[in-house]
Parts: structure tokens; sequence; C-alpha cells
């Protein structure tokens, strides 16, 4: 990539750390940005790339380091932050509109102005129209060019194409390569393989808060790429090999969850599960592949154009209340805002969803409550005062256990357990991988999301990789080592004939 | 040398959290026995049987719509239209007076929750925010109530209806007790039950207790119906003790009284939490505050202040909740 890097970097961070609530989530990072350069920033949920974001921009202080900056930055959200009834053109020169001679707002000039502007990425909407009745591919080309406006020196691009149409994408990708011509500096974050590839000279990957690699992304393989990303930490390393997990413990019986086409554009597209009693089913695949969404389509949280979930051969209506009389639960990723209800005590928390049967009449039984909150307790070894201490009090390994605790009292037949061991300490982290195997032992059909490979490895007798919404392949027995997982990831940028005959044969992005 | 300073401010800081946790618990508490106090020594008359007869009269009707409230906000709510309802209530009475007491009081509660359950349909099914939905009824259902009463004040003859606000029973004014029972049993609802349990979660984590399986739905709903009868109770009441169905003034500004009332009573607006006891507690303050400035002959205007400082106080406290 043809790049000038003449002056010093635009910004530059050394030793930056950051610790939030006792979690750290910047931990020494050094980051260099060149002029002139579109540096990939990538790195699994929690690597901190947010984080670092917020701390080039300046909305968060470090707790240490340095950070310089020679240059006006400008962010573009995943979510478009404009003004979304406001109309176009306002929404382009908000705060910096053009005058007439009595300091009024020149509505005529400002709306020629627009137009002539849009018309350079691409969009010929009406300028006077509200954004808000824009598609989210032209938002986002509005938002761009409002950066670029503002003479931004640096623009940060967080996941522009995560809601993009394969057409919108294109287009995107145009402008971004023209600004680029124009010597704007950008830093692009995204999980899409090749993206990456066609138009960044840099990349940083962010793991657990570190900087784990910087340099040019050219000479780095895309296969390495997606290791360094979900790579392995030292702890793991110790533990590999010593444990028993995931030996072959189910039964060649029918699968009890069998999921089909689950399609929710643009989420996932066809995506088939199917889990038999007992067995432990990994998904594979980068953060954006679609592994949440396709938990939540199972248990109906999740809107479906197309697609079916089987529970022992009985399909099951598209909402959470019939998936969960059906047997299906789902420890959801985010444990603060969808998993505990934080005034409530430990014992509420944990009978939540068993309530009904809890209780006769509509009335609870606080002695049938205690029973099995006590059972749980002591069976998952959850550290409690006493059961009627605020849950919220709880670290985070205590209130998985407690959410845990909360779906085996609904007598599950199918667990999807999405991510449960981020963000707890490694003592909690291997309890619960305990746990999980020993559920499956007990005919449990499990389906564990993680962003962890060795965890999955470990732990999933079968695992099901995911690649921008499509099952991109599954791995059992043998093949289940790190290689063929990172393989099956990477896969469609790895080789470019192949691809042809692979997935996506639909797909704008691959005819060219 | 700088470990000690830090463990002394994180005590510090503690000590401080602990102490407003205590004022947001019992400060209405606090506030109801101080005045109690204040009245006992600078009131000529206030502590008198009668006079502690009429308070009650009067704070009955707030109190049962208050209770209905402390519901809705518990589940991150707000019911606009309590008082539209009360209203909808009284104009109900007098055209079903003729065929008997009971029947002309089914009616209005079946008004008040219908009016509850369109409520609770517009917010849970349709999507509605609350503040918007309710406002909506707030508007027209006193626009309905005066249509209904041909915008007419209508005097009340049935004696047995007009013994429900005037008579005593065991000793009490029957609308009291009627509010006191009912506080009792809606404690009971929100601690008690299913249906109160999955409530106070929705309140706090909606998200979470979807994806729990809890009937988001049909809680919300029966959360609003709850509250439409129970500010209907409320206008059947005040309608008779007042011996006239009056819709242009029944229930006006009555959702900032109940509203006040809850909030003071120390439940967050945030939802998540109800304060049945609080809500009984605020609903005195109110009262006794009002009462204690007419007594010292304060005008109106100067107690409306002063609900308002209380109000904010009330806000200042819960506001450092975590």
């Amino acid at each position: 990539m043809p790049t000038e890097t003449s002056a010093g970097p635009v910004i530059e961070v050394a030793g930056v750390t950051k610790t939030f609530a006792g979690v750290r989530a910047l931990d020494d990072v050094d980051f260099a940005l060149k002029r002139g350069e579109i540096h990939a920033l990538v790195g699994e949920n929690g690597a901190g790339k947010s984080t670092l974001i917020k701390v080039l921009t300046g909305i968060h202080t470090p707790d240490g380091g340095r950070v310089t900056r020679n240059g006006q930055i400008s962010t573009i959200y995943q979510e478009v932050n404009l003004v979304p009834l406001m109309s176009v053109a306002a929404n382009l020169f908000l705060g910096r509109e053009p005058r007439t001679r009595f300091g009024l707002i020149d509505r005529t000039r400002r709306d020629a102005d627009a137009a002539e502007l849009l018309r350079g990425y691409g969009i010929t909407a009406d300028v006077t129209s509200p954004l808000g009745t824009l598609a989210v591919g032209e938002q986002q080309m509005v938002a761009l060019a409002r950066a670029v406006e503002a003479d931004a020196d640096v623009v940060i691009m967080d996941e522009p194409t995560s809601s993009l149409e394969p057409r919108e994408v294109e287009t995107l990708l145009e402008v971004v390569r023209k600004l680029h011509q124009e010597g704007i500096t950008i830093i692009y974050v995204s999980h899409r393989m090749d993206e990456l590839y066609r138009i960044c000279d840099t990349v940083t990957v962010l793991r657990d808060g570190r900087n784990v690699h910087s340099g040019p992304l050219e000479e780095l393989p895309r296969i390495e790429l997606v290791s360094l990303m979900l790579g392995r930490s030292v702890g793991e390393i110790e533990k590999h090999g010593t444990t028993a997990f995931g030996e072959d413990h189910h039964a060649d019986t029918r699968p009890v969850l069998e999921a089909r086409g689950l399609t929710s554009t643009p989420r996932i597209n066809g995506v088939d599960v199917s889990i038999r009693p007992g067995e432990v089913v990994g998904l594979a695949g980068l953060l954006g592949s679609g592994r949440t969404e396709t938990a939540k389509a199972i248990i109906g949280a999740l809107p479906l154009d197309h697609g079916t979930v089987f529970v022992a051969g009985k399909p099951v209506p598209r909402n959470v209340k019939a998936a969960t009389r059906a047997g299906i639960s789902m420890l959801a990723e985010d444990r603060k805002t969808e998993g505990i209800i934080p005034n409530l005590s430990v014992r509420e928390n944990i009978v939540l969803a068993a309530l009904p049967r809890l209780s006769r009449f509509g009335v609870i039984s606080r002695s049938k409550q205690d029973r099995i909150v006590d059972t749980f307790v002591k069976r998952l070894r959850i550290k409690v005062s006493s059961p009627e201490q605020k849950v919220a009090e709880l670290s985070g390994g205590n209130q998985q256990k407690v959410l845990l605790a909360r779906w085996l009292c609904t007598e599950p037949r199918i667990l999807l357990l999405d991510e449960p061991t981020r963000g707890i300490d490694v003592g909690a982290k291997a309890e619960v991988q305990a746990l999980i195997d020993e559920l499956a032992r007990e005919g449990l059909a499990v389906l564990l999301i993680s962003s962890e490979l060795d965890e999955l490895l470990d732990g999933a007798d079968r695992l099901v990789v995911l690649r921008d919404g499509e099952v991109a392949g599954e791995l059992e027995g043998a093949q289940l080592t790190r290689e063929h997982v990172l393989k099956a990831i990477a896969a469609e940028v790895m080789d470019d004939a192949a691809s042809h005959q692979n997935r996506h044969q639909n797909s704008h992005q691959n005819s060219r | 040398m700088t470990l000690p300073a830090t463990k002394t401010d994180t005590k510090t800081a503690t000590r401080t959290a602990a102490r407003t946790r205590w004022l947001q618990d019992n400060g209405v508490y606090v506030a109801v026995v101080a005045l109690l106090l204040f009245n006992a020594v600078f009131t000529s008359n206030f502590l008198t049987l009668g006079n502690f007869r009429t308070q009650l009269v009067q704070a009955a009707p707030v109190l049962i719509v208050a209770l209905g409230m402390a519901l809705v906000i518990g589940t991150e709510g707000v019911d606009l239209s309590v008082g539209a309802v009360m209203a909808l209530a009284a104009a109900i009475i007098p055209l079903y007076l003729g065929a008997g007491p009971l029947l002309a009081i089914l009616m209005a509660l079946v008004a008040g929750l219908t009016a509850g359950a369109f409520n609770g349909f517009l917010v849970a099914k349709v999507g509605i925010q609350p503040i918007v939905a309710t406002l909506a009824l707030l508007v027209g259902g006193r626009g309905l109530a005066l249509v209904i009463a041909d915008g007419q004040l209508v005097q009340l003859h049935d004696p047995a209806f007009l013994a429900l606000g005037t008579d005593d029973l065991l000793g009490l004014p029957i609308s009291v007790l009627i509010a006191a029972l009912l506080a009792i049993a809606i404690a009971g609802l929100t601690n008690r039950t299913t249906f109160g349990r999955q409530l106070v979660a929705i309140g706090d984590n909606r998200k979470a207790a979807t994806l729990a399986g809890l009937p988001v739905n049909r809680v919300l709903v029966g959360v609003y119906t709850l509250c439409g009868v129970l500010a209907a109770i409320s206008g059947v009441l005040a309608t008779s003790r007042l011996g006239a169905s009056d819709p242009a003034d029944m229930g006006l500004l009555m959702e900032l009284s109940a509203i006040t009332a809850v909030v003071v009573g120390g439940t967050p607006l945030t939802g998540g939490k109800v304060r049945v006891l609080g809500t009984v507690f605020g609903v005195i303050l109110m009262q006794l505050v009002r009462a204690t400035l007419i007594k010292h002959n304060l005008p109106d205007s100067i107690a409306q202040m002063i609900q308002a400082a209380i109000i904010v106080a009330a806000v200042y406290v819960a506001r450092e909740r975590r």
C-alpha cells in the first residue's frame, strides 16, 4: 500500500493502563498511528478495543501512561451518532452551518453544498429528508462525510460494515480508499478478514487488554492473525493436557435439539445446529460471526426470517417462553444487562425462572425455595454470606454460578452457554468448566460459545464453526485441533480460489 | 503513608453510603414522626381523635391510588391516567345507582379495569412508553367522563352508597378500613406471590426477565389493570364522601399526589423495588404536611411549594443509590 509516512505519528500511546472496577481493560498498551495509514484494530469482545478508542479520543483518561495527539480526531461509531430526525444536510453541517448576512442559517446554500458533497460519496438521496429515512449504509456515509468535512485528520471507524449490505460495503470501502488518498489517517475496527486485508496497511491486535501484535498487515498470514486474536493465555497452556475435559461421553442417540436453516439477515444465514443428549457442541468463530445470534435464535429471542428449532423432533414456537417450556435455557453473554436482577437476592435470582413451579396458586412457597436454593448453592459451591445477599454484591464468577443455578432449577434438557467464563477469575473458570462437563455427563445437551479457542477445544465434543453468519464447517474427533479450527475460520480469505466453490456464491463480495 | 489514608477514605465513603442508604430506607418514617412531634408541641388541638380521623379520611383515596402507582412504578413505568379513571368511575356511578349501589360500584370498577387494561395493552403489546400511553387516557378519560355525565355535577341520594363515605365499621371510617386492607393485600401481592416477584424482576432488569422466560407482557398488563381498578375504587369512595358525582373535579392532579407519595416513600422511579409501607407513610407524610400548614394558617400556595421541596429532597436522597 502506498503510504507516505512523512512526519511522526499522529497519535502515540505509550504504556497506557486503564482499570474499571478492578478489571484491567488496558494493560500497558503501546500504540502508534502513523500519518496517512489505514490501521486495523482487531481483537475479540472485551479485548480492550473500545477502551483504547476512548482513550485515543480523550473520553477516558488513562490511569497510567502517556497519550500524544497531533491532530483532529473524529470517531464514527457502529451505531451512527447523528440526529435522525434532522435533515441530511442539517446533520452534515450541524454546528458549522453556512450563514447569511444576518447571521441566520443559509438553508439554500447548506442544502446545495450538502447535495454536492454527498454526490462524491455516491449518495444521491434528497438532502432535505430526515436522516432517519436513509438506509443504514447511507447514514454511515453521511457520518463519514461529516467527519471529513469537519477537517478531521484521523477518522476512527468502529465496525462500519457490520450492518451493511454487500453492495454498501463496496461503496464504503471505496470511500475509505478515497480518504486515504487524500491523506487522512484511519483506524479501522472490523472482524471481517477480507475487508481488513483489502484496505489496511497496519494491524494492531489486542487481547485481554494487551497489545499482542503490531505491524504491517501484509506480512501477517491470515491464519496467524486469527490465531493472535483467539490466542491462549499463559495459565491456560499450563493447564492444557492435564485436563480430562471433553472426552467423548455422549451416547449415539438422536439429537434432542435440532435447529435448521436459522436465518435473520444480515446477522445469520441458514445456520444448522444439532445436539445430542450428553453432548457439548461448541460454536466457534470470530466476533460478529453470528455465535450469539445463533443461540438467541434457538431460544426464540431473535426474530427470524426463516428456520425452525426442533426439540426432540417437535417444532418449538419462536418465543422465549415456549422455548423455555420445551426445555431450552440460555445463559446470556452479558451477565449484567441480560442475566442478573441486581437488586434481588441470590435466592430470588436463582428461583426466578422456576417461580411458577415453586408456588401454589400464585403464592410463593419460601420453604420450597429455600430447599432448592440450598441444594444449588452447595452443589455449585456459590460463595455467599447468605442466600438473602444481594446478587450485585457477588463476584463475577459467583454471579455466573447463580445464573447457572437459575437455569438448572428449571430442569432444562438443552443448555445454551454464551461465554460462560468471560470476566471471571481463573479459579472460578476452572470450576465452571468442570461443572459444564459434569452436566453434560448427566445427559444435558450443551451448546458452548466461547471466544477462547482452547476452552472450546477442551470442552466440546464437536465444533460448529461460523463465519459471517454461516456455518463454515463442522469438526469432531481428530479434527478438533487448533489448526483445523483456525483454517475453518480463516478459510475464505486463505484461498481465494477455494472460496468460489465455498459459501457466498450469491454474495457480491466474491464476484469481484 | 498512602495506605492508611486510602483506608480512611474508603471507610468514610462506605459510612456515607450506609448513611445514605439508611436515609433512603427510613427517611419517610423519620419525617412522619418528626412532623407528629412538631405538631404535638406547636399545634393546638392536633393530637385529638377527631383530627386523626379527618386526616385519615382525607388520605384514604390518595393511598389507594398510590398503591397501584407504586406497582406501576416498580415496573419502571408510570400511570398518569389515575385521576381521569377516578373521574370515569365518578361519572358512571349515577348511571347505575338506580339499580342499586352494588351494581353501580361494580360498573365503576369495570370501567377502571377496562381503562387499566387499555393502558397495559398500549405499554406491553404495542410498546408505547408508559408516560405517553397513559397520557392519552389522562386527557381522553376525563373527556369521556364529562361526556357521560353531560358535564353536570349530580347530587347522589342513595343512603347505602353514601354510607360508604360517611359511616364507620369497627370504629373506623369505612374508606380508611378499605384503604388499610388494600395496603395489606398489595404488600402481600408484592412480597409473597409469583406475580409480585416477577413484577419486581421485570422492573429491575427487563431484558434478563425476558430471557428468563417470564411472562413479561402478561405481568405488565396485569399491573396496569390493577392500577386502573384501584383508581376506580378510590373514585367510588371519594364520590361517596362528596355525596355527588363530579367528573370535572374528581381526581384532578391525583396522579401527581400519588407519584409524589410513592417517590417520597422510597420506591425508586427506576423500577425494581416496590415499597408498600413506605408508600403508606409517603401518603401520610404529604397529608400531614398539608394539615400542618393549614392549621398554621399558611395558604395553599405555600403548601404546594413545601411539597415541591419535599419531593426534591426525596429524589436527592434517592439519587445516590447503587
